[in-house]
């Protein structure tokens, strides 16, 4: 199998397909929009907050199946975490995604993204929620752009 | 059907004979003949041109000068002077949009667009609207892309100052009735602008026949240099238009108090102009002529034909726009639901290039309903072996999506 057709393994597709914490919510505490302006693929991430821990995440929006699975994925992982771990996995996974990072540092779930390394014109699409999430943790600006 | 050039006349095309290239609405492969004409002109007649008093000058001055008359005539254009070189097609509508339109364009005036504007004729009219106080209003498209000119015939009022479409959509490849809304423009004394980025790459454009008030085009998307392009206008618009850039070689005299204005096309051309850029469009030009643009234009209507045949049958397919009989080299079309970028990605990984994405038209997006297409676009050196790879490609696209 190429190295293109290799990314889009099962675990992509399927996120794709049925995206996990697909919705609005209703009572978010931080509402972030990411959008990447030179494809013009736009998500929606909301975080419920409960002090310092991410109590809920979900997301909303238009893109392709390497941004939708990383949304999925990491709105999935990033439950229940504080935010100093969750801007831990903000650095690994952007690690990975150029392909600096060891991929022992990340939980093996995100580690079928390592392949975007080899794509640089779709670095962005996977990286694009957690440009959002980095964003909506340090303030929020309400909409980013990567 | 085979290309109508040789493929050994593009350097990068034979140095990589696998890639199928159709990515030329984004921008065309270029010729040896217009490198050449380039690099002749660095290497046998560089200097300044306009200034110097000296031989070598003298030979830029006329270089730069046959190259506007070899693009004058290209375009149909018996007022050589009326044919600007700019930037590109982005730069000659932003200087339309500024200079003529802050200069006519008042508070509850009206400047029309179409849906299915490219950004670059789009948003220059939007803002100058939005800073002279006037209205912006979109002209709604027929079913299959192109302005909806009984719908314009009905917008239009004394009110109507600017009247901005393309000639060809960059998306779907849908063609304008150029004259017809340059006469609806008329009848209301607008000033009718036309974006030909897509046109003049692909057919032939007599700009004296058209009767638009200005048309704008880009080198690189017709075979020549990037960061060249023409604004041509008619020489009462041009000649009443302030200028948009001062400096050198656009003044006449320059007093402590005062500075009156050069001729054009002077006028209009501010600094040391790019003439490698327009020597190497003018090759351009004579590289379509020796083909004949009615070649090129039959050439890509009969491939365009058998892509759209051969990509809407593949199942779950929907291609946007026109019939093929009616469309310029253009193919937009979305997969089911794998989004066009997945598309290209894994189009990209056989050497296919298409392109991927709101094409800097995202007014039209909408219009279509969709956040992104796939773009494949035809020129002259494209073949129907390319058309074959596409389709095994789209194929092999759908099994990776597991889509039936």
């Amino acid at each position: 199998m190429t190295d293109t057709s290799a990314l889009y393994q099962e675990v992509i597709l399927d996120h794709n397909r049925r995206p996990r914490n697909y919705c609005a919510m209703a009572d978010a505490t931080i509402e972030e929009r990411g959008v990447n302006p030179l494809c013009g693929d736009e998500l929606t991430l909301y975080l419920r907050m409960d002090g310092d821990r991410i109590a809920d995440a979900s997301f909303q929006g238009s893109g392709c199946a390497i941004s939708r699975a990383s949304a999925s994925m990491m709105t999935s992982i990033v439950k229940g975490k504080t935010r100093a771990e969750a801007d831990a996995l903000i650095e690994q996974f952007r690690g990975m995604a150029t392909g600096q990072t060891v991929l022992d540092d990340l939980p093996p779930a995100l580690r079928v993204f390592a392949g975007v390394a080899r794509l640089p014109q779709r670095v962005k699409c996977a990286v694009l929620p957690w440009h959002a999430l980095h964003s909506a943790l340090t303030g929020g600006t309400g909409s980013t752009s990567v | 059907m085979s290309a109508i050039v040789p493929r050994s006349d593009f350097s990068l095309l034979s140095a990589n004979p696998a890639l199928v290239y159709l990515d030329s609405a984004a921008t065309a492969q270029k010729p040896r003949a217009v490198l050449d004409a380039m690099n002749d002109f660095y290497e046998t007649d560089y200097a300044n041109p306009h200034r110097g008093a000296y031989a070598l000058s003298a030979r830029a001055t006329e270089r730069y000068a046959r190259a506007r008359a070899a693009v004058a005539q290209f375009f149909g254009v018996r007022d050589e002077a009326c044919v600007i070189f700019t930037r590109g097609t982005t730069d000659s509508l932003n200087v339309v949009a500024a200079a003529w339109g802050r200069a006519n364009i008042g508070a509850g005036d009206e400047v029309i667009v179409t849906g299915a504007e490219h950004h670059a004729n789009f948003v220059p009219w939007q803002q100058i609207a939005i800073e002279r106080g006037a209205i912006f209003t979109i002209c709604p498209l027929t079913a299959d892309g192109r302005a909806d000119v009984e719908v314009l015939a009905a917008l239009v009022s004394e009110k109507t100052k600017v009247i901005a479409f393309n000639h060809v959509s960059n998306v779907l490849g849908a063609i304008n009735p150029v004259a017809e809304i340059a006469a609806i423009a008329r009848s209301v004394g607008a000033l009718s602008v036309c974006d030909g980025a897509q046109g003049a790459p692909h057919m032939a454009v007599s700009f004296d026949a058209l009767d638009v008030d200005i048309y704008a085009a880009s080198a690189h998307k017709m075979l020549g240099p990037m960061g060249t392009g023409v604004l041509i206008g008619r020489r009462e618009i041009l000649d009443a238009m302030p200028p948009y850039q001062t400096g050198g070689d656009m003044i006449a005299f320059v007093g402590d108090e005062q500075t009156t204005w050069n001729v054009l096309p002077h006028r209009l051309e501010a600094g040391t102009p790019n003439v490698a850029g327009a020597v190497g469009l003018a090759a351009a030009c004579d590289y379509l002529t020796a083909i004949g643009m009615d070649a090129v234009a039959a050439h890509e209507r009969a491939l365009v034909k058998v892509a759209h045949e051969r990509v809407s049958a593949i199942e779950g397919v929907r291609v946007h726009g026109p019939s093929a009989a009616e469309r310029s080299g253009v193919l937009s079309f979305t997969v089911a639901d794998i989004h066009p970028h997945d598309l290209a990605s894994l189009l990209d990984e056989r050497n296919i290039c298409i392109r991927a994405g709101h094409h800097c038209a995202q007014p039209l997006m909408r219009r279509l309903g969709v956040a992104a297409t796939a773009r494949a676009s035809f020129y002259v050196y494209n073949d129907e072996n390319d058309v074959e790879q596409l389709v095994e490609a789209l194929e092999s696209a759908k099994r990776v999506f597991a889509v039936a």
